[in-house]
C-alpha cells in the first residue's frame, strides 16, 4: 500500500500535516552501479511523486493526536538512506515536542546500499532517536507491513512499545531467498511471515487492514494521559 | 620552538581532522610517529588499496578478539550464555583488568581451524549472541565498568533458526541498550564490520577502526550479486562503496584509525595488540572524565548527526 493511501486510511480527514517534505539525499561518494545513484533517485521521484521512501507528519486518529512516519516501498524498495533516517529522527522529535505518541508504518527492503556505510549508520541513528523519544515519555507504535526486512527490522521498527503487523507480511532480517542460498536449509512453510513471527513471540498482534485504524486508535488512547 | 617541518605537519594534521587519526600516538613531539601516520593517509586509498584492506581484514592469520584479550587484559574471566537459551560461541564476553581498571569486553570471535571455525559459526552470531552481549552490557552498567567491544563479523547469521529466534529484534535491542548505557563505551572494528551484525555492538561513545579493517552495509560479494547480478564483481562493488578506514573516517562513521604493523596486523600480533592497547587507553582516559549523562547525550547526538541530505 502506497504511503499517501496509507495515511488517508489511518489519519482523520484533513488532520494530516506533512513535515520535512523537502529533504533530499546528497550522497558524497558518487556511487555508480549500472547507473548513477542520482539518476535512480530522480527516477524514483518521477515514478512515485514522493521525495523519498518515507512521509512524516502530524495527524489525528479517531481524534487522538499522534505523529506518523509512513514508508513507501515503491520508492527504491523502501530502502533507508540518509533522508529516511533523518525524517524518522525528526518524527521522533516532533512527537516528543508535542507530547504525542509516534506511529511508524514500515515497508522496506533494508538499508539503501547505494549510500554505502552511511546507510548502515541510519540504524543506530533511528535507534538513538527512539531512545530520545522514550526518554521524553512518549511511545512508539510500530506497524510492520509487507515487507519489513533487514536494516529497518534491525532498528526502529523492532523497538515499538507495541508492534503490530499485517497478515502475510514478510518480517525477516534475512529474506527466504538469501537464507536458502546461503545455508541451503529447507525452509519451513510460511518462513518469516507475520504469522510465524507472532508464534515465535516477536510481535504483539496481526491486524487486518480494515481493523487497523480502530486498533491504533485504541492503543493511542491508552498511551495518552487523559485517554483521548 | 617548532620547526617549519613540524608546523607543516601540524597544518596538514589539522586539515585532515587528524587528531582523530592519531589513535595510539600523541601529538606532543612524536614527530616520527606523526610522519608515519601522515605518510599512510596522504591520499585517498586507490581501488587496489581498498581491495587489499578487504583481503587483510579477512586474512586467515589476522588476530581475533581472544588474541587481543590475552595480550591486553589481566585476570580475564570469560562469561558464558544468554541466560535464556544458549551460549553463542561466535561472540565472546567477559571481564578483565585493563590498565588497572575492571572492564567488560564483548567481541566477535572467528575460529582458526576447520573445527573451531565450525564451532564459532565462522564468527556469525545468532540472536543468542546479542542477548549474551546485552547481559554483559547490563552487568557493566550496574557496576560502572567501561565497555570495550571488538567488532569482527562477516554478518549476523542468515539462517532459519536465527530468524525464528528473532535476529532483527535482537540487533535492534542491542543497539538500543548501548544508547542507554551510563558507562563509557568504545567499539573497535578489528576485521570485518559486517552490516547489522556489526552495528549491533558498535553504538559506542568512540568507534575506532584498525587501519586495514573494513566497515560495510553489505559484503562486496553481496552488493555485486544484487547490483551486477554477479558476485565475481566484488572488487568493483568495494571500489564503489569504499569500505576502508580512511573513507569511514571521512564520512564521520568512525572517530579514529588505529595503526597496524607494517604489512597488516597478522604480521606481528604483539605489536598490533600494543597499538590497539594504546588507542584504547587514550580513549578510555578521555571518556572517563565525562559525566554519564553528558556521555549518553553526546553518544546519541553523534549517531543522530550521521547522514548526508539537503
Amino acid at each position: 500500500m502506497r504511503a499517501r493511501s496509507r495515511i488517508a486510511s489511518l489519519a482523520d480527514a484533513g488532520s494530516f500535516v506533512e513535515e520535512a517534505a523537502d529533504l533530499r539525499s546528497e550522497y558524497p561518494l558518487h556511487f555508480f552501479d549500472l547507473r548513477p545513484y542520482t539518476e535512480r533517485l530522480a527516477e524514483a521521484e518521477m515514478k512515485t511523486g514522493l521525495g523519498e521512501a518515507m512521509v512524516i507528519g502530524q495527524a489525528a486518529v479517531e481524534g487522538t493526536a499522534c505523529a506518523l512516519a509512513v514508508m513507501d516501498f515503491s520508492f527504491m524498495g523502501g530502502s533507508m538512506g540518509s533522508v529516511v533516517g533523518e525524517k524518522f529522527s525528526r518524527a521522533c522529535d516532533s512527537a516528543a515536542e508535542r507530547g504525542v505518541p509516534l506511529v511508524s508504518v514500515t515497508a522496506s527492503g533494508g538499508a539503501r546500499m547505494q549510500e554505502g556505510i552511511l546507510s548502515l549508520m541510519q540504524l543506530p541513528k533511528t535507534v538513538c532517536a527512539v531512545e530520545d523519544l522514550h526518554d521524553s515519555g512518549q511511545a512508539l507504535i510500530s506497524v510492520m507491513t509487507h515487507p519489513t526486512t533487514a536494516g529497518v527490522l534491525a532498528s526502529f521498527a523492532s523497538l515499538g512499545d507495541v508492534i503490530v503487523a499485517e497478515p502475510g507480511a514478510l518480517l525477516a532480517f534475512t529474506g527466504p531467498r538469501v537464507v536458502q542460498q546461503t545455508t541451503r536449509e529447507k525452509l519451513p512453510e510460511n518462513f518469516g511471515l507475520a504469522e510465524q513471527n507472532l508464534r515465535f513471540g516477536h510481535i504483539d498482534a496481526i491486524v487486518p487492514r480494515p481493523e487497523l485504524k480502530p486498533h491504533l486508535a485504541r492503543l493511542l488512547r491508552l498511551f495518552s494521559p487523559d485517554g483521548n | 620552538m617548532a620547526t617549519d617541518h613540524e608546523l607543516h605537519l601540524r597544518d596538514r594534521l589539522t586539515r585532515l581532522r587528524s587528531l582523530n587519526l592519531l589513535g595510539g600516538s600523541r601529538l606532543s613531539g612524536e614527530l616520527e610517529k606523526l610522519q608515519r601516520q601522515l605518510d599512510r593517509i596522504q591520499s585517498a586509498p586507490t581501488d587496489e588499496e581498498i581491495w587489499r584492506s578487504v583481503e587483510l581484514a579477512r586474512h586467515q592469520d589476522r588476530p581475533y578478539t581472544l588474541d587481543y584479550v590475552e595480550r591486553l587484559l589481566e585476570d580475564w574471566v570469560e562469561l558464558h550464555g544468554d541466560r535464556g537459551r544458549a551460549d553463542d560461541a561466535a561472540l565472546v564476553v567477559g571481564l578483565g583488568r585493563f590498565d588497572g581498571r575492571t572492564v567488560a569486553l564483548i567481541g566477535n570471535q572467528k575460529g582458526r581451524d576447520i573445527k573451531e571455525r565450525t564451532h564459532r559459526n565462522f564468527g556469525m552470531a545468532y540472536p543468542e549472541g546479542y542477548r549474551k552481549a546485552m547481559r554483559v552490557m547490563e552487568l557493566a552498567d550496574r557496576h560502572g565498568f567501561p565497555l570495550i567491544s571488538l567488532v569482527d563479523i562477516p554478518g549476523a547469521y542468515p539462517g532459519v533458526a536465527a530468524e525464528q529466534h528473532g535476529q532483527g529484534g535482537a540487533i535492534a535491542r542491542s543497539q538500543a541498550l548501548m544508547a542507554r548505557l551510563d558507562v563509557p563505551t568504545i567499539a573497535c572494528v578489528i576485521g570485518e564490520g559486517g552490516s547489522g551484525g556489526a552495528i549491533a555492538t558498535a553504538l559506542a561513545d568512540r568507534v575506532l577502526m584498525q587501519e586495514n579493517a573494513i566497515y560495510t552495509v553489505i559484503s562486496p560479494e553481496g552488493c555485486a550479486a544484487i547490483l551486477w547480478r554477479d558476485a565475481g564483481e566484488a572488487r568493483k562493488a568495494a571500489a564503489a562503496f569504499k569500505p576502508d578506514a580512511v573513507h569511514s573516517l571521512e564520512l564521520g562513521v568512525i572517530d579514529a584509525i588505529v595503526p597496524e604493523p607494517e604489512g597488516g596486523a597478522h604480521t606481528d600480533p604483539d605489536e598490533a595488540a600494543q597499538l590497539l592497547g594504546e588507542s584504547l587507553r587514550e580513549t578510555l582516559d578521555e571518556l572517563e572524565s565525562v559525566p554519564a549523562d553528558e556521555l549518553k547525550r553526546r553518544r546519541r547526538a553523534k549517531f543522530r548527526s550521521l547522514g548526508v541530505y539537503a
